[in-house]
């Protein structure tokens, strides 16, 4: 299998990360509860972890809050800073992660008004300063968008947050680990990641880090191995957004995984990555019949490539693209509503393309041709 | 049980703090290990940093210096 569905999930992680599961399962007592060596080897290395996603963020590392997903992680920031007094400006670049906690809120009254994309999926920035409204409270936006990959500008959002006193709240899952993030000079108040894309990470691993100042109400109360007979849950981070047995399993070889990318570089995954993006755009976009959407103006963006093939159904080519050429990639609505209907592609979805760091040029180029004799056939 | 003597403890709010705590000590060589917090400072549950009682000084500097959370310092025969 060529598997180019690497921003549903990565595939292969770097062996380091099952071989530090493993031994994670085989070694670990409960982090935080008790206070033997097996508890501790298991409080150790989530701390370290805490660490290493501090350090490549720019956050605190006390301030780095575990979650099992990107998802979760955007429940809590959302719920638990905003209220239905509030508005709040997002993107129509959002993932339903984003997406259905806003409207979930907006039900409850909060205000919600979008910032439009144009049919290549680009956002209108000057529209962030048309929809401001006297009780504006937060942006919340993704930092790239998992249906085409076209990059938001997040600092000059986060710019625009400060100089109007807003929250910024950023999903990072289609970018955490490829692209420099740095909570600092991007002015961003809590960041939202997953460890299971492009940080190499098992899934059931992802959190958030916040900003100095940012007071997040607690989503899930429960056991926390510290101030047992407080009736609420402890207020200083991270226990406070950390209810329940940590998946410490999964955080060590999101540990083993940040270690990989580091000695690797980001640049130079984002460099490789990119470059095979690049090559199959180049390639696919000469191929009659086929329409390639996004912003490829962009000299970055994530890796990711979506098409259609006339008017084929996206469920149909990505099922021939899998059974007949052993290609994995993901057909459909992209869990992206309304990017969809920017980009006209309500109906029929769209075929998503998306590489990591040990995808090969071979591979890509396998795809290309796939497309090429799919796009020939009647 | 064993005979008790004085022990310098230092009390967290997280693990978190706790882990960070232990990590710095061991950077700065300073003696110590983590426990359960003793009944005597606080029922219920957690990890604490005890040290012998000669530390106690180094220990109070070093959280002035690297401005580590902690709950507070007592000391305690245990």
């Amino acid at each position: 299998m060529i598997y180019l569905d690497n921003a549903a999930t990565s595939r292969p992680k770097p062996p380091c990360v099952a071989e530090a599961v493993v031994a994670a399962m085989e070694d670990f007592g409960n982090c935080g509860r008790g206070v033997h060596e097996d508890a501790l080897s298991a409080a150790r290395t989530v701390f370290s972890v805490r660490q290493k996603v501090a350090a490549l963020f720019g956050a605190r590392p006390e301030r780095v809050c575990f979650t099992p997903n990107s998802t979760m992680a955007l429940n809590i920031a959302i719920s638990g800073l905003l209220t239905a007094e509030d508005h709040v400006i997002s993107t129509d670049l959002e993932h339903n992660s984003v997406l259905r906690p806003l409207y979930r809120l907006q039900q409850q009254g909060m205000g919600l008004d979008f910032v439009p994309a144009d049919r290549w999926g680009r956002p209108d920035y000057d529209a962030f300063e048309k929809l401001l409204r006297p009780n504006t409270r937060a942006v919340v936006c993704t930092h790239a968008s998992n249906l085409t990959g076209n990059l938001l500008d997040i600092e000059r959002i986060g710019v625009f947050c400060r100089q109007h006193g807003l929250l910024f709240i950023v999903d990072a899952s289609q970018t955490a680990g490829v692209f420099p993030i740095n909570m600092e000079r991007q002015h961003i108040d809590v960041l939202c990641f997953t460890g299971h894309k492009s940080l190499l990470g098992p899934q059931g691993t992802g959190g958030l880090c916040v900003g100095p100042g940012v007071e997040i109400r607690p989503f899930a109360v429960g056991g926390t191995g510290v101030q047992s007979y407080a009736e609420s849950q402890p207020l200083e981070y991270p226990t406070r957004l950390e209810a329940g047995t940590l998946n410490s399993h999964g955080l060590a070889g999101l540990g083993a995984a940040l270690d990989f990318l580091e000695q690797t570089g980001i640049d130079v995954i984002r460099q490789h990555e990119l470059q095979l993006a690049k090559r199959f755009y180049e390639a696919v976009r000469q191929i009659p019949d086929v329409t390639v959407y996004g912003d490829f103006s962009q000299a970055e963006r994530a890796p990711v490539v979506a098409l259609n093939l006339r008017d084929y159904e996206s469920g149909q080519v990505s099922d021939e693209l899998a059974e007949r050429f052993g290609i994995a990639t993901r057909p459909g609505a992209h869990c992206a509503p309304r990017m969809h209907r920017a980009l006209g592609t309500e109906q029929q979805g769209a075929v998503r393309f998306s590489w990591n760091f040990f995808n090969t040029a071979e591979e890509t180029d396998a795809a290309v041709e796939a497309i090429r004799l799919l796009a020939a056939e009647d | 049980m064993r005979q008790k003597e004085e022990r310098c403890i230092v009390t967290f709010r997280t693990t978190a703090a706790a882990m960070e705590m232990e990590r710095i000590c061991k950077e700065c060589g300073i003696p110590g290990r983590l426990i359960p917090v003793p009944r005597a400072i606080t029922a219920g549950c957690g990890m604490c940093w005890s040290a012998p009682p000669h530390a106690r000084e180094t220990v109070e500097e070093l959280v002035m210096d690297r401005h580590l959370m902690i709950e507070g310092i007592y000391a305690i025969l245990l």
